[in-house]
């Protein structure tokens, strides 16, 4: 095989020992890589029904077929799984920067970390070295610090470190694993499985060579692709970023403000990707083999007591502690980034959960003892930000918080479970679905909970190619078709800025997949490998006790219709999202309670994960 | 300073992506490697971004200290070749160089950029570079750029003041 290591490494850190496995081309071909590798390798060594923090929940690291190569934007992405902590359902995220590339080029494309350390160690992997090392002098460390102690004690500045701030070390169910100082496998609380394990980091340094089947016209389709890659296709990405989103989903209305109190924001002006650019974003960068760079890092200028602070600013985390908390500053809103990559806890979630509990504590459900004195009321900045260090450091509320906002409402009560914004116990993003049908479906069946990332349905809403506020049964067609395609880009695993540089449907993905590793791939075997992996991951999650009444929404999103703008009225009810279910079973091939059928599985090579069904 | 061309960065321009090492690596040794790159990207937090390579300087040191005398430099454009035979990896001339910009093989004999000599349109990294920050340039051409564009920059500036002048 090219480019696969073909090896997988198991650490035992109860133990301190560790050994390695490989696998072959049809596991290789039929799981691609990343998620259909993390996917697999979970389901194949978790115990159903553990609690995440049992040290047998593994921590899984993943590469994509592609990693360590120059295929655009994908060298360093890497796939992060386990038994998530927030959901108790399928733990998954990803990031990027420059460790993925690491890990491979170390030897290794899969790397499960079992078991529980008796004190606090990282994991240090040199080519063919595997070392347990004493990590007490990292043990309460921001993630900045802990990088940088590392390179030092390491003697080499070019080592990779993906690890957890205090957040994971404290269990906070929203903590993330930070690599490259501003990249994050932010969601699904990770961080919290790493810490439970008395781990602080992954320390990675490769030097073997990455081989492809065919330079020559991996070169030369490389060319193409770069072009395209640099053109019309991402300029929105490499111009203003994602933060562009800002007005452009204030204007369609259906921008999350307030807790999703409303879908537009008055003060979006000031938080506006423009705006961002123009007064605050010093650099912009790029991750390893990109030629389309987009990481923008902004920094608080302005007098004030947040001057210095400095983050990457996205849409998702400039709406989460931006218009979701009704904040209008963006100096606050960087120091809320700067606090969330440092401490280590996912930005989306923690804004959302801090959304919540400005409208608890406007409420009236939580006082300002119970915030430790501060004001957490909407358009507060500065209580706002203390509120994410309360958290990451479960102080005061900021302890409950630090379950998440569903188990938050849960202990709170007093209807508070109303405006709680989970799906399946991961906190809502930046689409207000009550005015997105299609999307809203998306959100109501992604895997590890409310999410995005899993579909990107909001394009057929938005692009105006379905009616956006009207559920039909045929949607369900169209999320599927999102969902396999996406499983196959977070396979490879392929930025999803540059999605529509690939052409022909799975075409383009497949003939670069071959270039690479040598392996036959058809057009239509990919399509099969993404409808793979989706339907395997739908079986882990059923396992771990998911049914379809865990396909929902928020409660809010089914009885308040947004109040002003564009999509003034919109809600999604619970009628409207049974008439999509059915129509995405029946496309899935699933039972009318979103089961697998046998013949489903026998379809996608599935079978010996029948048992999961026959119950 | 060199009379000979190298290839330079405009800390700028660059942004770390570090495709210059994929491709370099793929064209010295048919496997993408950063770690055998000629060039070598640098990047300081928050997003100062930019490389390395030999810059062929005229009486190289790396040349003058090699006690094998397996280092010789070109007359004809300053790239420096390794004799790989006399070659013991001692490290002495990655020491010397103040640039870091020669590493070693796994053979255990050194490495540094040949301007791609042998390849048709010259330097890899220059043409692959996505932002245009690298360039084939000499110190002569690169302090008179610099001039140039100080000058422009002040009629700029004056043409600016004119023409607010005339509006006022």
């Amino acid at each position: 095989m090219n480019a696969y290591t073909g090896k997988i490494l198991y650490v035992n850190l109860s133990t301190g020992s560790y050994r390695t496995d490989t696998f072959q081309e049809d596991f290789a071909k039929a799981y691609i890589g990343g998620t259909g590798f993390g996917v697999k390798t979970l389901i194949d060594n978790l115990k159903p029904g553990l609690d995440a923090f049992d040290p047998q929940n593994p921590l899984i690291y993943v590469v994509g077929a592609t990693a360590g190569t120059m295929v655009p934007c994908t060298a360093s992405k890497f796939g992060v799984f386990a038994k998530s902590p927030a959901t108790n359902l399928l733990g998954e995220a990803y990031s990027t920067g420059q460790f993925g590339a690491d890990l491979r080029m170390a030897g290794y494309d899969i790397v499960v970390i079992t078991g529980k350390a008796p004190k606090p160690v990282y994991l240090w992997i040199d080519d063919e070295s595997v070392q347990v090392r004493n990590a007490a002098h990292l043990w309460g460390k921001t993630t900045w610090e802990v990088e940088q102690l590392i390179r030092d004690e390491l003697g080499d500045q070019n080592v990779r470190v993906s690890g957890i701030g205090q957040a994971g070390e404290n269990l906070v169910r929203l903590a993330c694993l930070i690599n490259d100082h501003f990249r994050a496998a932010g969601r699904t609380g990770l961080g919290a499985v790493m810490g439970s394990k008395n781990l602080k980091a992954v320390a990675v340094r490769g030097t073997h060579d990455v081989g492809v089947a065919d330079p020559g016209a991996l070169q030369e389709f490389s060319k193409e692709l770069y072009t395209r890659a640099e053109g019309p296709a991402t300029s929105k990405y490499r111009g203003l970023g994602t933060a562009a989103n800002m007005l452009t989903m204030n204007a369609q209305g259906c921008l999350p403000t307030r807790n999703y109190q409303s879908a537009m924001f008055e003060g979006i002006e000031k938080v506006s990707g423009e705006y961002l650019n123009e007064h605050f974003v010093t650099k912009i960068q790029g991750c390893s083999a990109c030629p389309c760079r987009c990481e923008h890092i902004a920094e608080a200028r302005d007098e004030g007591q947040f001057k210095g602070a400095i983050a990457r600013a996205e849409y998702e985390t400039l709406m989460a502690f931006g218009p979701y908390c009704g904040v209008d500053d963006l100096n606050a809103v960087i120091k809320a980034l700067e606090y969330c990559d440092t401490f280590g806890v996912d930005a989306i979630g923690t804004g959302i959960v801090i959304g919540f509990a400005m409208e608890c504590y406007e409420k009236g459900l939580i006082s300002k003892e119970d915030t430790g004195g501060l004001e957490l009321e909407f358009g507060n900045g500065a209580a706002m930000v203390e509120m994410v260090k309360k958290i990451a450091l479960r102080e005061d509320i900021g302890s409950l918080l630090a379950e998440g906002v569903k188990r938050a409402a849960e202990k709170i009560g007093r209807g508070s479970e109303h405006f709680a914004m989970h799906i399946k116990g991961l906190e809502m993003t930046g689409y207000d679905v009550r005015g997105l049908k299609t999307c809203a479906l998306g959100y109501a069946v992604s895997r590890r909970g409310a999410d995005h990332q899993r579909h990107g349905s909001y394009g057929w809403d938005l692009g105006g190619k379905v009616d956006r506020y009207k559920a039909e049964p045929g949607r369900g067609k169209l999320v599927m078709g999102d969902e396999d395609f996406y499983c196959v880009i977070d396979s490879m695993i392929i930025c999803k800025f540059t999605r529509t540089i690939w052409k022909g449907g799975y075409e383009d993905i497949a003939k670069v997949y071959s270039l690479v590793t040598g392996i036959p791939m058809t057009s239509d075997e990919m399509e099969k490998a993404g409808e793979r992996i989706s339907n395997l991951a739908r079986l882990f999650n059923i396992r771990e006790g998911m049914t379809r009444k865990d396909d929902s929404l928020p409660e809010r999103v089914m009885t308040d219709p947004i109040p002003s703008g564009v999509s003034k009225g919109s809600v999604t009810t619970q009628q409207d999202l049974d008439i999509m279910l059915d129509g995405y079973y029946d496309a899935r091939g699933w039972t009318e309670l979103g089961v697998p059928k046998e013949s489903k599985l026998e379809e996608l090579g599935l079978s010996s994960y029948a048992s999961i069904i026959a119950k | 300073m060199s009379k000979y061309k190298f290839v330079s960065t405009d800390i700028d321009k660059c942004v770390g992506c570090r495709i210059c090492e994929y491709i370099c690596s793929l064209e010295k040794n048919k496997a993408f490697n950063p770690t055998k790159s000629r060039i070598r990207v640098v990047r300081i937090y928050p997003h100062t971004n930019a490389t390395f390579t030999c810059r062929m300087c005229e009486d190289a040191p790396c040349v003058a200290v090699c006690p094998r005398k397996a280092l010789t430099q070109s007359e004809e454009n300053g790239v420096i070749t390794v004799n790989d035979e006399l070659c013991t990896g001692c490290g002495w001339c990655i020491e010397a160089c103040d640039f870091g910009a020669i590493s070693i093989d796994p053979k255990k004999v050194v490495r540094m950029c040949d301007l791609c000599s042998t390849r048709e349109g010259g330097p890899a990294c220059v043409e692959w570079c996505p932002e245009e920050a690298l360039e084939l340039t000499s110190t002569d051409i690169l302090s008179q750029k610099a001039r140039i564009e100080r000058v422009q920059q002040l009629v700029n500036a004056a043409e600016e003041s004119k023409h607010a002048e005339t509006n006022a």
